[in-house]
């Protein structure tokens, strides 16, 4: 019963976003606003609809309805009631349901939030949304339904993938979703404003808080997904590129520039059509990312084969969704106005440049990713694409983007000066140089190519911290006040930048001490051996057995000691899950701010003597690779909760204001 | 930032430092610059039958068997070069991470190239046309004037 809710609650769903996705975009374009005002309310009742569906699916796998075959391939009687609710969204199915789901909630967010907005904008902006989930549940309901029933039932299902039982499940897909999926936000104002016609700096400022928001959500969401790959895979490694990793990161970086672009629309008005193209751009990034996970040609070009008809509804749903909204920039892009103007060196320039690198490495990403794949479809033979070709190409482009973010940081709008910049930059320079210089050496290292990879990735942490208080002293060296007055002046979106940049440098520094400076050690270890890496102690105490709800464990016992002295005890552990029969390993880590102490137990040694082949691994400053990413998503969320957002959008509702000034001549104002 | 420094200087520094404990983990292997050139080697190729792993991180039998494959040869003295050539003459350019330099894959290692030029040059043609326009833009008209003017004043905002 519960399902056959759930199934009825996506047809309702359904029928409400073709309403959604057509009546409000035909009134806009005629003037009825009948029809626009149903915008809201359909999208608004579409979300309630796909909340009860996802509601009945959850709950299906919360009671272990067999009958359903999405529950019983992805559950377990014994499996945790919490990673049941993962389960719902641990299969294709439930990922797609995810997907829609995410997308009703920002139509809906947006139809609540959009109240000091034009009405034709409104129509228009949900207009698009509906669009998109049209497609989206046509696929989910035509291709991949996720309340397909299964008849006999099975008494017992097959459990959810070993791999991912775990707290990483329980977060991890929702947050990337919310970023994915968020970005269609951005995608349906940078539609609406080209239907429209009206591509202008309040287009920029309505669309940027929703961006920034996705952005973060996409942060964090990588953020979560490389920390649960550092903990469970058993090796520490916290990047892989592998092409799902690569599917998120391309709409990461396409969309940070994404951000940056705005922020010049909005301000300069200038850039509006590159603005326009990155929107597009990065949601179709996210969904050709979800058409690369969910299709199955990852895998292989024949795995796309096997199932070729959701692939190829994905596809063609790409082709409709990126060749559509090309199709309507070509035809109304040249009609836009080129806006504020500005000289060689510049922000604008900086920023520019930035932009054309973000998307250069996402191409690359692209290339990299798709390459093997066109090479087989081709017959032209196998080949794997790893981290040694992404890591030689993609750290060259960072270089420059780096340096350009610390002068983009500080460079004047519209006009800026070599001498100028040479002025504010140049302790920052020359902190930076000695930095790079003398770290390696201070820290050890003597041999050319670890101090000159070593030189490099503290030349660019350096520069950015640097920089980014060249650009705060600017900043704060007219304001009137006492110095903590000063500060507290400076507005949350200044504040946001800076915590941002500075979650760059913080990552970049997590990056190249762990790269330089991490110890590994494999070794064979009978209790009463230790291992012993930097000034730790790893002492194998005992070998014992734990029973888990739906594994069985070998569970070792460690003593970590610093110096002789005990710290904790580590229990790294090797599962075998019932119902799968594969094994996992959890490694254990001692975690603290300047660096992680890891175990992980390999294979058994049959020697009768409870040996175990033993990987213990010293990372220094790996965590900061992730405080730097949330140090990122909090200068989002900053730049978010920024003043003017507020005050624009009550202003806009109390009264018309003036006809716009074209902002380049106000520079003087 | 001092204290930092030298946390960190010494965190990494005084790694080999409690070596000579009375039971020492026997290591998979003794010597450690060998050790360290078979996980480099080992990271570069890939294990087969996994989803997409090298077989450095790989817990398979294939994995384990290649990663013993390539200890032995390094021991035999075998250069990496020549190891990973072994290693796709058995099993093609598949089993490698860093595809070789070929006329297939041409594409991929210039392309990287050729779309950092094109972003350059549609860059650098973009800027001088703006730059062009910025210094020929047209002064303020009379109700812009004004209307700076009132905003300088602070009379609106």
């Amino acid at each position: 019963m519960i399902p056959e809710i759930g199934q009825f609650a996506l047809v309702l769903a359904l029928l409400l976003v073709m309403v959604q996705g057509t009546l409000p975009l035909i009134g806009a374009s005629k003037g009825i606003s009948a029809w626009m005002a149903l915008s809201r309310r359909t999208a608004q009742g579409a979300f309630f609809f796909l909340s009860l569906a996802l509601g009945c699916l959850i709950y299906s796998f919360i009671v272990n309805d067999f009958s359903v075959l999405n529950v019983a391939n992805n559950s377990n009687t014994k499996l945790p009631v919490i990673y049941r609710i993962a389960a719902s969204w641990g299969s294709h199915e439930g990922s797609i349901m995810m997907w829609v789901f995410m997308l009703g909630m920002w139509s809906c967010a947006v139809s609540i939030f959009s109240k000091h907005l034009p009405e034709e904008m409104v129509a228009r902006v949900l207009g698009v949304m509906g669009c998109v989930s049209m497609g989206l549940l046509l696929f989910l309901l035509l291709t991949s339904n996720p309340f397909d029933r299964l008849f006999p039932v099975p008494l017992e299902g097959r459990d959810l993938n070993p791999l991912l039982q775990d707290p990483g499940m329980i977060l991890h897909p929702p947050m990337l979703y919310m970023g994915y999926v968020g970005f269609s936000v951005a995608f349906a104002f940078a539609v609406a404003a080209l239907l429209g016609g009206r591509l202008d700096a309040t287009w920029a400022r309505w669309s940027r808080p929703w961006t920034t928001l996705a952005w973060c959500f996409l942060t964090i969401g990588i953020l979560i997904g490389s920390w649960w790959a550092y903990y469970e895979l058993g090796w520490g490694g916290w990047w892989f590129w592998d092409p799902v990793e690569n599917a998120s990161l391309m709409p990461w970086l396409v969309g940070t520039a994404l951000m940056h672009s705005l922020a010049v629309t909005e301000k300069r008005g200038t850039f509006k059509v590159w603005t326009v193209l990155l929107a597009i751009c990065t949601f179709s990034l996210s969904l050709l990312g979800t058409f690369l996970v969910r299709s199955g040609i990852l895998t292989s070009v024949h795995a796309f084969a096997v199932d070729p008809q959701r692939g190829m509804f994905i596809l063609a749903l790409l082709a409709l969704v990126i060749g559509g909204s090309l199709a309507l920039f070509a035809f109304r892009a040249p009609k836009v106005g080129t806006g504020g103007t500005f000289k060689i060196i510049s922000r604008e320039s900086a920023l520019l440049a930035n932009n054309v690198l973000l998307a250069v490495a996402c191409g690359t990403v692209l290339l990299g990713t798709l390459y093997p794949l066109f090479l087989d479809a081709l017959k032209l033979g196998k080949i794997s694409v790893g981290p040694p070709y992404f890591e030689a190409v993609f750290v060259p482009l960072m270089a420059p983007l780096v340096f350009l973010m610390g002068v983009g940081a500080v460079a004047r709008w519209k006009e800026a000066t070599l001498p100028d910049l040479w002025a504010r930059l140049r302790w920052a320079a020359a902190i930076t140089l000695v930095a790079a210089v003398a770290l390696p050496f201070i820290l050890g290292r003597t041999s050319p190519t670890s101090v000159a990879l070593l030189a490099l990735g503290f030349a660019m942490a350096f520069w950015i911290i640097t920089a980014s208080l060249a650009g705060l002293f600017d900043r704060v060296k007219y304001v009137e006040g006492s110095f903590r007055e000063k500060l507290a002046r400076q507005p949350r979106s200044f504040w946001g930048m800076f915590a941002a940049h500075i979650g760059v440098a913080v990552f970049i520094i997590g990056v190249t001490v762990v790269k330089g400076f991490e110890i590994e050690r494999d070794v064979r270890m009978t209790p009463g051996d230790t291992v012993a890496i930097s000034n730790y102690t790893f002492r194998f105490e005992s070998m014992g057995e734990r029973t888990g709800p739906n594994f069985h464990a070998s569970r070792g016992t460690f003593e970590l000691s610093k110096n002789g002295k005990p710290v904790r005890k580590l229990y790294p552990e090797k599962r075998m899950y019932f119902a799968h029969g594969m094994p996992m390993t959890e490694a254990a880590i001692d975690s603290g701010i300047f660096g992680d102490r890891y175990v992980s137990l390999g294979e058994p040694i049959n020697d009768g003597k409870d040996s175990w082949s033993v990987r213990v691994y010293h990372k220094p400053f790996v965590t900061w690779i992730w405080y730097g990413c949330i140090l990122m998503t909090l200068g989002g969320l900053l730049a978010i909760s920024d003043r003017r957002y507020r005050v624009s959008a009550r202003r806009e509702t109390a009264k018309p204001s003036l006809p716009p000034l074209e902002p380049a001549k106000l520079e003087k104002a | 930032m001092k204290k930092f420094l030298l946390a960190c200087a010494i965190s990494v520094m005084g790694c080999w430092g409690g070596m000579a404990v009375a039971d020492e983990a026997m290591p998979t292997e003794n010597d450690p610059v060998a050790q360290k050139r078979a996980v480099e080697l080992a990271l570069k190729l890939r294990c087969l039958v996994c989803q997409n792993q090298s077989i450095a991180e790989s817990d398979a039998e294939l994995a384990v068997d290649l990663r013993q494959q390539v200890r032995e040869q390094i021991a035999a003295g075998r250069s990496d070069k020549e190891i990973i050539t072994f290693m796709t003459d058995r099993y093609g350019d598949f089993v490698l991470y860093e595809p070789p330099m070929k006329p297939a894959t041409l594409l991929l290692w210039i392309g990287p190239l050729l779309l950092l030029a094109a972003g350059v040059v549609a860059m650098v043609f973009l800027l001088r046309g703006r730059s062009q326009a910025a210094t020929e833009s047209a002064p303020l008209t009379e109700a812009e004037q004004a209307r700076a003017t009132a905003l300088l004043e602070g009379r609106e905002s």
